[in-house]
């Protein structure tokens, strides 16, 4: 195992997954208000939201594109980057990744194009109908994804097979409905749905502070206010379904995020503020708010959450037990699985600590012969380094809560006060553009950083699940994502802009059109027009 | 599970080799020809506007097509995971050229008419050509390397490993027979691409996409004819000389296999499989004479039956090895011990079944309602226009 290709590859892993959910979120939130607006359009025959519909379809497109073009990236990497990952569990991770592929991505993928083309070959509730395909096709993408991603956290349902040397299936149904992915999966799209919502309200906000486009620009804010505080809600309240999962499968990353040293009295509490100090293995300057930590995480005044220093020594007798499932396997291995029960019966009793035997050949080939020393070591190393974790997991869960106020806002505002926003509002919503982004990275890179040692939670290693390279294979593909990558952001960026700044440009007379006569109606002048006889 | 039982893990495993048979070759017909017309872009199109003819055919399918491979790595990865993890990582730097490729192209698309400007259109035109030409001759080169082995071994874990220098391993992908491949491939989706233009357009575009297809046709044939006869007399082939493992678990660590003889017994072992090759013929040479003599509907079939034929007969010639190792031949990957547990290969058997007919249908539909030649005028007036 050379660490530095290991290093590397997670570096590339991490820049490559984090790009991509740059375009990720927007795609599953606005796909979903595009359809809205065009259900509005079709149930009203309005050309305004007509206009609405094809103005945001278009930076739905830009930003698409991107999506896709790296989500290749991610589909590919498992096998360049991670082989022995692939080989290790492929046969459960591909097969959530195969299916996102049948079932949401083709649907998606058909109809964008139709979503676009489309406009003038099919009737206006076919095309409506589309739109609300590509939408669904988006979000069970995620669905699916997330259940991939569910598993590498929670690996229900498989099975250790000597023989293979790998994870087997044995329960698709526990892979599906694992509790972690389904939570994971209503946090993520509800967290995409919020971002969709801050951009939407901050591109109309500033038309409205310019003066520009001012039906479009209302209507939008009234549309993204309701979807996004219903989704801000839901992402808080999924979220915390998520730390509750976390409590039961993923106790090291709890104590991580918790920076909680030493298991406390139940109920512990919950640490607000503090500066995590991972060689002395305490938190200095901490702020304490009793109790909590206890009730979000076991959801009972009596519920345990245990300390990372306890959980060490858990995952130390771990590691022994793992040992002996080691020795066992290369004897059933040898005989090709015609070894007497005994052996047996302590390799089943053993094989779920298998994976932490592996954690010793980072110090050993032969984790057999590991020293007590180079077990302490392996021991330490299930330990993620904290103080990154403690406060990406605090600075994403204060923005979460903070959309929930901004949405409300608007909301009242939108409802109640006939739409007149204040203008330090609609400043306010042009600043907070990149805050949902910054969120969302900060809540993956919880979930992912936190996870580590492990690509699979107490399974495989990540220093073992990486592909044989050298380092020059690495470099090449690095320095040219990061010049693709750069590339294609600037270009994104430039064209974003460029269509912001020009307004929809779809419609636009019949939009006026239809305009003059709803505000001469409302003004009552329409009362002198005579109508055709109907 | 007891459902998984119904089918057995042998029998599976053979539909999981027709099924990946089904994804690659569904990728070729559909992504094939857009990455022919991108490799053809430069030659069809002279003009802006005669350009934007040729990338609007496409235009509304590539994202649907492109699934086609997106599914093929995914399918591998479900139902051949260590073909994927041996496969992926063994080509590491080819596989980033497609990707690099496949990321441009869908930008290029999306792209290239948002903003005016020559250096911008002309940027991304290129950007089209490399994502359409690089891709299409990759395939075929790697196609070459599988049919001669690739150098990679399995140590007891079945951990893939590569020795070597990583430069050096990359540059020998490009041996001869690899890049005969190669020209297989990209003249071969040239054509199809061709094919495509000829159905879609009309005017200088069609008539350009005519003459240059039917000389992709002509070299497609040439050239697979004589790849045909290298591997017969230059190219060694590959045998288990052990019991087949045909109901085994997935180890290819428990079979023997001999690096010798030559491919083409496979001939002698199954006569009837010489009606792949036979039908690769047929069809690009029909559809070559479709071009020359301006056929539109029945042009494209003949090519989609060419392509059939050809991939078709590298598998069949092959079955039932998928990926032989040239230096440890007992790592070799074969369908018996290369694939998914029955568990897996009967869920993602029963999902393909389901909503592979429902991918037809809405593919199908969506193509009903794109029917129909692209013109000037249509591009000019639609906003959305590529």
């Amino acid at each position: 195992m050379d660490i530095g290709i290991v290093d590397l590859s997670r570096l590339q892993f991490a820049m490559t997954v984090m790009y991509h959910f740059l375009f990720v979120p927007l795609t599953l939130g606005l796909s979903i208000i595009v359809a809205i607006m065009e259900t509005v359009y079709v149930m009203t025959n309005r050309p305004i939201w007509r206009q609405m519909t094809k103005f945001w379809a278009t930076l739905f497109g830009i930003n698409f594109v991107l999506g896709v073009a790296t989500g290749i990236t991610m589909e590919f990497q498992f096998g360049m980057n991670w082989s022995y990952y692939s080989h290790y569990v492929g046969d459960i991770f591909g097969a959530p990744l195969a299916i996102e592929g049948l079932m949401a991505f083709f649907m998606e993928a058909t109809f964008v194009g139709l979503m676009f083309f489309g406009w003038d070959k099919l009737s206006p509730v076919k095309h409506m109908v589309v739109t609300w395909l590509v939408a669904i096709g988006s979000n069970f993408s995620a669905l699916w994804i997330l259940i991939a991603n569910g598993w590498m956290q929670n690996p229900v349902g498989a099975a250790f097979n000597p023989l293979t040397m790998r994870m087997e299936m044995t329960s698709f149904f526990d892979v599906v409905f694992n509790p972690v992915a389904q939570a994971k999966f209503v946090h993520t799209v509800s967290a995409g749905y919020v971002t969709a919502a801050v951009f939407v309200m901050g591109v109309s906000a500033w038309y409205m502070l310019k003066g520009r486009h001012f039906e479009l620009a209302r209507r939008s804010i009234a549309v993204a206010a309701a979807f996004g505080l219903a989704s801000a809600l839901s992402v808080v309240i999924l979220g915390d379904e998520s730390g509750y999962e976390t409590t039961h499968n993923q106790k090291m990353k709890l104590a991580a995020m918790e920076a909680m040293w030493d298991t406390e009295p139940a109920p512990a509490s919950f640490t607000l503020f503090g500066i995590p100090d991972q060689e002395a293995r305490e938190t200095k300057y901490a702020v304490h708010i009793p109790w909590a930590m206890g009730l979000i995480g076991t959801r009972s005044l009596t519920g345990q959450i245990e300390g990372i220093n306890q959980l060490v020594e858990g995952s130390e007798e771990r590691i022994k037990k793992g040992i002996i499932a080691y020795d066992d396997l290369l004897k059933i291995r040898e005989a090709k699985g015609d070894v007497s029960p005994e052996v047996k019966a302590q390799f089943e009793e053993n094989v779920g600590d298998l994976g932490y035997a592996y954690l010793l050949m980072r110090y050993v080939d032969d984790p057999r012969t590991a020293t007590q020393e180079q077990i302490e070591q392996a021991a330490n190393d299930t330990v993620p380094t904290v103080w990154p974790i403690f406060w990406s997991f605090r600075i994403m869960v204060a923005l979460g809560f903070s959309f929930i106020a901004v949405m409300a806002y608007f909301f009242f505002i939108s409802n109640w006060r006939g739409m007149r926003y204040p203008r330090w509002a609609l400043h306010a919503a042009v600043w907070i553009i990149p805050t949902p982004w910054i969120a969302a990275e900060l809540g993956w890179f919880t979930a992912e950083f936190g996870r580590q040692p492990w690509t699979v939670d107490g399974v495989l290693p990540t220093a073992l699940s990486v592909s044989h390279l050298s380092v020059g294979d690495l470099l090449i593909t690095l320095a040219g994502f990061v010049a693709l990558y750069t590339v294609l952001f600037i270009i994104e960026m430039g064209l974003m802009i460029k269509f912001i700044k020009k307004g929809p440009y779809q419609d636009v007379e019949l939009t006026q059109d239809w305009q003059q006569r709803h505000e001469d109606r409302l003004s009552g002048r329409s009362s002198s027009v005579t109508m055709p006889a109907e | 599970m007891i459902l998984s039982e119904l089918i057995s893990l042998d029998v599976l495993r053979v539909i999981w080799w027709l099924l990946l048979g089904v994804l690659l070759i569904g990728f070729a017909l559909t992504d094939g020809f857009d990455l022919g017309v991108g490799a053809l872009l430069p030659f069809v199109g002279k003009t802006d506007t005669e350009r934007r003819v040729a990338i609007n055919t496409v235009g509304p399918v590539w994202e649907g097509n492109q699934v086609w491979f997106i599914l093929g790595g995914g399918a591998i990865f479900a139902a051949w995971p260590p073909l994927y993890a041996v496969s992926f990582s063994g080509f590491y730097l080819a596989m980033f050229a497609i990707l690099a490729a496949l990321i441009l192209r869908p930008v290029a698309f999306k792209y290239r008419s948002k903003r005016d400007g020559h250096a911008w259109r002309n940027g991304w035109d290129w950007a089209l050509f490399v994502g359409g030409a690089v891709p299409a001759l990759i395939f075929g080169v790697a196609v070459g390397n599988v049919l001669q082995g690739v150098p990679f071994q399995l140590n007891d874990m079945l951990m893939p490993l590569y020795p070597g220098n990583f430069f050096i391993k990359f540059i020998s992908l490009l041996n001869p027979f690899a890049l005969l491949a190669g020209v297989v491939s990209i003249s071969m989706l040239m054509m199809h691409g061709a094919a495509w233009l000829t159905l879609k357009t009309e005017g200088p575009v069609q008539l350009r996409a005519r003459a240059i297809g039917s000389v992709a046709g002509i070299v497609a044939f040439v050239t697979y004819i004589l790849a045909g006869v290298w591997l017969a007399f230059g190219i060694k082939g590959y045998a288990i000389t052990s019991v087949v493992p045909d109901n085994g678990p997935s180890n290819p660590l428990f079979s023997t296999v001999e690096h010798g003889g030559s491919w083409l017994s496979a001939y002698s072992d199954r006569p009837w499989i010489a009606i792949a090759p036979i039908l690769g013929l047929l069809g690009i040479a029909l559809a070559t004479l479709g071009l020359r003599a301006g056929r539109e509907g029945s042009t494209l079939l003949l090519s989609k039956l060419g392509i059939f034929g050809v991939i078709s007969s590298v598998g069949l010639t092959m079955f039932p090895f998928i990926l032989p190792s040239s230096i440890q031949p007992d790592a070799s990957l074969t369908v018996w011990d290369a694939s998914s547990s029955q568990q897996t290969l009967f869920v993602m058997l029963v999902v393909t079944l389901i909503f592979m007919p429902l991918i037809l249908a809405y593919t199908a539909w969506v193509y009903k309602v794109l029917w129909g030649k692209v013109t000037v005028e249509e591009i000019e007036s639609d906003s959305h226009s590529y």
